[in-house]
């Protein structure tokens, strides 16, 4: 498995995390559980989560394929600079993101999942992998050489007519062969 | 509209079926267990959540059965051969296996869902009654306990904990909890694993996580078994809830109202995959089996551009045309099997697997052979297959159009090579008797060997005066200037400059409405067979361009897609 961009599991991982912590949260909230509190977190931290991971890091090696309308979220996510590229950060903001989860039956799920995330991310983070927005291709084109603006105003030098015309004595250094075939019976 | 029902009406009706069954059982257990008088008590304690919770239960037993069927290749592959007396479109359902699979899985997510959000509220409900903060009722029906003349009806026994913490007590130490938690998490796993960028890039990744379905199972087997959803069981005297409901103090008391008895329904779900896990099992078996056969090499070829034919020789080895094995390599790596396409024809002795460095598995592969001398043998193989796939029906058509792109043109070196061989000796079994063959590719360096392969086939037709049986049409679509300048110097040339071929080779894509045009036009009363084997993007438009050109009336022309994906 050498090639594999643990990231790019991992970023699946949290974003179903994300998901399941604000269904669990809003069951909790909506049925009035006991331990609502914890469940109005979770609905926070998982919209939270899921903002954080919904932009797709570019991959360092193969096409990057986005997600639906991620730009905006790419541009928000690349404010915060080492914060949101280095995956030691995200990897120990997810373990500790997740722990509040655990104190309530409905946010447990979305706890672990977050957690089994979190140590994706780790592994991800200890091979050196790092997040890099996907940025729409600025087109540039080549620039023009400066030669071309100025074309000579004189034909290249040339011999003196007398050499230019074929040497009928001398055979062999008036021969030459042209490069494509100028006859048309070929 | 028509064509829709031509190309896609058999597919229609499965999922019709499938999904009328799935709404059945989710109906029919919602009201069974919110009208059931033997739940009247039950529900007294969990309202609607009950019903919800069970309704979705149905359904997922029914879909766990379901979800192992399509992934078992040599199940299908004897399916299509016993279905070759019936009609074309039933064989063409089994083409559909991967995506009925995902379609099953769906569906197990979105019941898992809803199963465990309605157990979370039940699991509030049976807390609370607990801890009496519930009617009357509820305290008095929770109080029952396990002893000798009473049954409990509340799972939920602890109260000596703090009250936020015990449904996740319970959910960690009953059997239900424990394997519902465990097995809830491998599906996300697999799910997550699963997507298709993942897929498409780290199959390892897929693949191993994917077989966490063996704790599914197995949680999902011992799931009931706490047998935690009580009913209210026959007493003698009857217990009559509707009068007792009200002197729940009275109970055991008077004649009327004997102590209720609750018992837990019994564990159902092991019935539903009980047959598919054995299939499953056997498949794996099969598979461990033809590993331990021996697979001699009868040649080792390395092609240009890091493409590597095997030709190897196993006993009682018999193929198709377009059929594909797996391979394993041990030296490699124990687990792996990895999917080739057989190039080879049936007629010949031997089958051959040309394989194209495309990943960590491939690289390792040639690298190995690289080192093997010249006539020595190299390391040990696995060879698990054949299988079949939609190419197999490609001489039942009249007319044919076979459409490679890419490495997709492989099955049909197969196909061609073998109609090649069918013409050698006048096979009469042969009902083709035209072939359109499409070939896209961006460059050909990865395919010499394919060019090599057509240009003898196009010599061996010109001798016997066939020239009209095959028409190919390569197609170029990654060319640039140099490509075109060098074309434009040898444009008067007899044969084509890139592949050495009498037909000329195309640039760009194909303009498909005119080949079908084309084709409709040369047979105005022919079936014809399509038959792609490249990406999903093409698949899409020649599925539409398929349906856009059949005629509804079957005396006129009909185009029948397949596709073969892996």
């Amino acid at each position: 498995m050498g090639k594999i961009e643990w990231a790019m599991w991992a970023n699946e991982q949290a974003l179903a995390s994300g998901l399941i912590l604000l269904t669990g949260g809003i069951v909790g909230v909506a049925g009035q559980f006991r331990g609502w509190q914890f469940a109005a977190y979770a609905v926070a931290a998982g919209v939270f989560v899921c903002l954080l991971e919904y932009p797709r890091s570019k991959r360092a090696k193969g096409t990057s394929v986005e997600r639906t309308g991620q730009y905006c979220f790419t541009v928000c996510v690349k404010t915060f600079g080492p914060l949101t590229r280095n995956y030691y950060v995200r990897a120990f903001l997810h373990a500790a993101i997740c722990v509040p989860g655990g104190f309530m039956l409905a946010t447990v799920l979305g706890c672990v999942c977050l957690g089994i995330a979190s140590l994706i991310y780790l592994a991800a983070a200890i091979r050196g992998e790092h997040w890099e927005p996907i940025l729409p291709r600025k087109e540039t084109r080549k620039p023009v050489a400066q030669s071309i603006k100025n074309p000579p105003q004189n034909p290249p030098p040339r011999p003196p007519p007398e050499m230019r015309r074929k040497q009928a004595g001398d055979l062999e250094k008036s021969a030459y062969d042209n490069p494509m075939s100028v006859t048309d019976d070929e | 509209m028509a064509n829709c029902i031509v190309n896609y009406g058999f597919s229609a009706f499965i999922l019709f079926v499938w999904m009328a069954i799935n709404i059945f059982l989710f109906v029919y257990f919602y009201f069974f267990y919110d009208l059931g008088p033997q739940f009247f008590y039950t529900r007294h304690l969990l309202g609607s959540a009950l019903p919800w919770a069970r309704a979705p239960a149905a359904v997922l037993n029914f879909n766990c059965m379901l979800i192992l069927l399509p992934v078992c290749r040599n199940l299908l592959s004897l399916l299509r051969g016993s279905f070759v007396r019936c009609s074309r479109t039933m064989r063409k359902q089994l083409d559909k296996n991967l995506t009925f699979h995902k379609l099953v899985a769906y569906m197990i997510a979105l019941m898992t869902a809803v199963h465990t959000i309605a157990h979370l509220f039940n699991l509030e409900r049976y807390n609370n009654s607990r801890q009496g903060l519930d009617d009357e009722l509820s305290t008095a029906l929770s109080d029952l306990a396990d002893t000798e003349n009473t049954t409990y009806l509340n799972p939920v026994r602890i109260t000596n904990l703090d009250p936020q913490q015990i449904p996740t007590y319970f959910a960690f130490t009953t059997i239900a909890g424990l394997t519902g938690v465990v097995i809830t998490l491998a599906l996300i796993l697999i799910i997550t694993s699963s997507m298709e960028v993942i897929r498409r890039s780290y199959f390892e990744v897929f693949w191993y996580t994917h077989h966490l379905f063996i704790i599914f199972f197995a949680g999902l087997v011992f799931h009931g078994a706490g047998r935690i959803v009580r009913s209210q069981q026959r007493t003698n005297p009857p217990h009559n809830t509707t009068f007792c409901k009200d002197h729940p103090d009275d109970w055991g008391q008077i004649p009327e109202c004997p102590i209720p008895q609750f018992a837990g329904g019994f564990p159902q779900t092991w019935m539903y995959v009980i047959g598919p896990m054995v299939i499953y099992l056997c498949e794996r078996l099969v598979r461990f089996i033809r590993y331990m056969q021996r697979v001699q090499y009868k040649k080792i070829v390395m092609r240009p551009s890091k493409v590597l034919e095997l030709q190897l020789i196993k006993n009682g080895f018999k193929m198709d045309v377009g059929q594909y094995v797996f391979v394993n390599c041990p030296a490699i790596s124990q687990l792996e099997w990895h999917p080739f396409t057989m190039t080879s024809a049936p007629e010949e002795d031997f089958f051959s697997v040309h394989i194209r460095s495309a990943g960590d598995w491939t690289d390792k592969l040639i690298e190995i052979m690289k080192k093997v001398p010249e006539g020595g043998e190299g390391p040990k193989l696995g060879v698990d297959g054949p299988f079949g796939t939609a190419s197999e029906d490609v001489f039942d058509y009249e007319v044919s159009m076979l459409i490679g792109a890419g490495i997709g043109v492989t099955p049909f070196a197969s196909i061609l090579k073998s109609i090649w061989y069918k013409f050698k000796d006048s096979d009469p079994k042969l009902r083709t008797r035209k072939i359109y063959f499409y070939w896209l590719c961006r460059e050909t360096h990865a395919f010499e060997w394919f060019a090599d392969l057509l240009q003898v086939l196009e010599k061996e037709m010109e001798e016997r005066g066939m020239g009209d049986f095959l028409t190919y049409k390569l197609y170029l679509t990654g060319w640039d200037q140099s490509h075109a300048t060098h074309v434009m110097v040898h444009f008067d040339k007899d044969t084509d400059v890139v592949t050495g071929l009498k037909q000329k080779t195309h640039y760009g894509r194909p303009i498909w409405d005119k080949e079908f045009e084309q084709v409709r036009k040369e047979n105005p009363t022919s079936i014809v067979g399509t038959f792609l084997c490249g990406p999903e993007a093409l698949g899409k438009v020649l599925e539409k361009k398929c349906a856009k050109y059949s005629d509804v009336d079957p005396r006129k022309t009909r185009f029948y897609f397949n596709k073969e994906n892996f």
